[in-house]
């Protein structure tokens, strides 16, 4: 049962250039409920959107702490993102013990990337079926890092990923000069906003529903405890539905997997909302 | 291969380890026996450096340490550099044995190596590799391989002064005075007493008195030398290796 | 044992073997250093001199011996500084650890069977170091744990251990024990006589003990949080 001739393994490639088996993956990112990333000149901030599996079940735990510098935000197989964050964890423990200090947040990417990557080359293996969002902060700053099942990865000013993030990437876009002017308080409603969006119109954001994750300059990486965040979930209680999509308008991404498009010709990665230039250390000596 | 050799329990000689019939005794040849599966450790420094000398100034670090790699009371190589610079921000003394030296050397070069390799704009900093070299030395003391090694450490560190050092054992620590082998009693009473005196001393001020100190331990340390290498690193200048420097001695 | 005494070794090259020879490399040295602990019904008093020393040379005079595990948890260390640099290392990674898995803070009665355990995984090849922790309780009482090196833990709520240990332990045993006196008064200790009797009890131990001295670190745990106090010793 293959949608296509070229998608029986990771492996395959297609006629034009593609690996279905990677694209799938990509999907299951989709999948998950949304997240958003986002940072100013001295935090980055990490909003995620649980879902609960039934009436009669928590909700999901969606942010992951790595260290007293990095966390991250998941969508997509949360059994997944756990082994990529007891990985990440590792190796933020092993840079410690032997260096004294936190891992660069930028290596610690470079790592877990080569890590996924392995996995889209191996017929014996998949690729993660997770998208993460990482928050960090080092002597580079705050930092918002994306990764994806195909093991790109973004360096970005502001990011959201998930189910009908397409709203939030739209609201990032339009708002994208005032996140590095403004502070901590406000870029946490501002990701708060942007998450907002992605939710149909009957359901709201609310403690039980909502986690945030905090890093920066004199902070440790903490995720908010419930009456922090009913402070900033009502300071944006009035201006809401304003910039929320009308109902059907929002770009539904969080459709089943669809067939692969026919080939649509060269084309490049997707763009991310906005990527960071990668530093030289030439720019930084 | 079987469990059972018929070579083992039939063939072997009536006496064993007894003379041939016709010739004389010889003493069982243990070398077969043993060697195979013997390593070598160091159990003693061989060509060694002697003292290593260092001291925190108003801006700066310096490290002083002199040229001569001793070989037991042989002064056997005498144009031997024992400081170096490690990266933009740190210095690295180093006493002991000098091929234990020199291998811990080419492992730091390789690290720096790797490290601008990945050209992300991070520096390693002195407390990383304090922290380090420490693993590093308390691993093999850990495996009874020890590198028989003294380090002294200096570096800035986010406009901090940084001055470690760690020995064979893996034993570290910080202070604004450190100096390891005879210098431990010859030199620490001078430089910490001028240290406490005046703990913001200038470079020339800290350059002089490093003379002082090198030039006493010349006089009383029969493995050192009249030459030395200077180590300083200051936060408008950057990192100087000085030298060698000559000892003018009285006598 | 006479056969050891009447060995004397002799240059007999016919019997010399290249079968491997015991060499003698010592990976243990003892930095001295001492520690006094003690435990009042809601705080716990932690002291350390910051001494390191080898033999008759003084290393440093301001190192710090006290280790804050968490926020309730300060372990004091003596003995072979290496080794105290490395488990100490352990024990803050191991603690990162359980507190990615379990969600929260190891209490101080966790962290002090996790020492005893991690000590005596070295049973054969141990950490040569005097482990003395203090602590609050799950019910916010001081509590202090004390280890031999290969892992033993008793729970007491005063302790002396280090190079001035033999020395301190007795007077800790009269002054805050009250044994050996009749017809005292047992008074509770109090924050300020704990503080009193350890400042005492470390002028002493600097007296006496050439591995004692310098300065004092003391770190006092209450369910507010640790507050630090340093005191000057003599140098000498």
């Amino acid at each position: 049962m293959f949608r296509n001739q070229y998608d029986s393994d990771v492996t395959v490639w297609s006629p034009q250039g593609r690996l279905h088996q990677v694209e799938y993956a990509m999907e299951a990112v989709k999948m998950g409920s949304a997240t958003v990333g986002l940072k100013n000149k001295t935090h980055a901030v990490i909003v995620a959107l649980k879902r609960a599996a039934s009436e009669l079940s928590s909700h999901q735990k969606k942010i992951f702490p790595i260290d007293i510098h990095v966390g991250f935000a998941m969508s997509g197989l949360t059994a997944d993102a756990r082994m990529l964050s007891r990985y990440m964890r590792t190796e933020c423990l092993n840079y410690k013990y032997s260096h004294d200090n936190t891992l660069p947040v930028s290596r610690l990417i470079t790592t877990v990337g080569n890590k996924m990557q392995s996995c889209t080359q191996r017929y014996d293996r998949r690729p993660y079926g997770v998208g993460l969002l990482v928050a960090g902060y080092d002597d580079q700053g705050p930092h918002i890092y994306q990764t994806c099942p195909s093991a790109n990865y973004y360096d970005c000013k502001a990011m959201a990923i998930g189910a009908r993030s397409q709203s939030a990437r739209t609201y990032l876009e339009k708002h994208l000069t005032e996140f590095s002017s403004c502070d901590l308080d406000d870029l946490i409603k501002h990701g708060l906003r942007a998450l907002r969006d992605t939710l149909p119109n009957e359901a709201d954001l609310s403690t039980k529903n909502v986690s945030i994750g905090v890093v920066g300059k004199g902070t440790e990486f903490e995720i908010l405890k419930e009456s922090a965040m009913q402070v900033y979930l009502s300071e944006i209680e009035g201006d809401d539905k304003r910039g929320r999509p009308a109902e059907g308008e929002a770009e539904s991404d969080d459709r089943p997997p669809q067939d692969p498009p026919s080939d649509p010709g060269l084309r490049d990665p997707a763009v991310a909302v906005a990527t960071e230039e990668r530093p030289s250390a030439m720019d930084t000596e | 291969m079987s469990f059972f050799n018929r070579a083992d329990y039939f063939d072997l000689p009536y006496w064993q380890n007894g003379p041939a019939p016709g010739s004389l005794y010889h003493f069982p040849d243990f070398t077969t026996n043993f060697n195979s599966d013997a390593i070598q450790r160091t159990q003693s420094p061989m060509v060694t450096g002697t003292s290593v000398v260092g001291m925190q100034f108003k801006d700066g670090i310096i490290i002083a340490a002199d040229v001569l790699a001793s070989y037991g009371s042989l002064a056997r190589f005498r144009n031997c550099e024992r400081v170096i610079k490690v990266n933009d921000n740190i210095i690295l003394g180093a006493g002991g044995d000098y091929a234990d030296y020199q291998y811990l050397r080419s492992l730091i070069e390789q690290k720096i190596l790797d490290e601008q390799c990945l050209d992300d704009g991070f520096k390693l900093k002195p407390k990383s590799l304090h922290c380090w070299l420490t693993r590093v030395m308390y691993n093999k003391r850990s495996s009874f391989d020890p590198l028989w090694n003294n380090f002294i450490i200096g570096g800035i560190e986010d406009d901090q002064l940084y001055l470690g050092t760690v020995d064979k054992l893996g034993t570290a620590f910080t202070d604004p005075v450190i100096s390891t082998g005879y210098g431990a009693y010859l030199a620490t009473p001078i430089i910490a007493k001028a240290y406490e005196a005046n703990s913001q001393m200038t470079e020339k001020e800290a350059t002089d008195l490093i003379y002082k100190v090198m030039q006493v331990l010349f006089y009383r340390d029969a493995r050192s030398f009249p030459k030395y290498h200077l180590g300083i690193i200051t936060k408008e200048k950057g990192i100087e290796i000085r030298g060698p420097i000559s000892i003018v001695t009285d006598q | 044992m006479s056969l050891i005494q009447d060995y004397i070794p002799r240059n007999l090259p016919d019997y010399a073997t290249q079968a491997p020879k015991q060499f003698q490399f010592n990976p243990y040295a003892d930095n001295g250093g001492s520690v006094v602990a003690l435990a009042g019904d809601d705080f716990s008093l932690i002291a350390a001199d910051t001494r390191l020393s080898t033999g008759y040379s003084i290393y440093s005079r301001k190192q710090e011996k006290l280790f804050k595990l968490s926020d309730t948890t300060v372990l004091g260390c003596s003995g072979c500084w290496c080794d105290i640099l490395t488990l100490t290392r352990v024990i803050s990674a191991r603690m990162q650890i359980y507190q990615h898995e379990h969600h929260k803070t190891m209490t101080t009665s966790a962290t002090a069977q996790m020492l005893s355990t991690m000590l005596y995984y070295k049973r054969f090849f141990p950490y040569y170091v005097s482990n003395i922790l203090a602590g609050l309780d799950n019910d916010g009482k001081g509590c202090i744990y004390r280890y031999d090196p290969v892992g033993h833990c008793e729970k007491n709520t005063y302790v002396a251990g280090g190079s001035a240990g033999a020395l301190l332990q007795p007077l800790l045993d009269n002054q805050v024990g009250y044994l050996n006196q009749e017809n005292v008064e047992k008074i509770p200790l109090t924050k300020d006589k704990a503080l009193s009797v350890v400042k005492d009890v470390f002028i002493s131990a600097a007296e006496r003990d050439i591995y004692t001295g310098d300065g004092i670190t003391i770190k006092i745990i209450t369910k507010d949080g640790i507050t630090e106090e340093k005191f000057d010793l003599r140098r000498d």
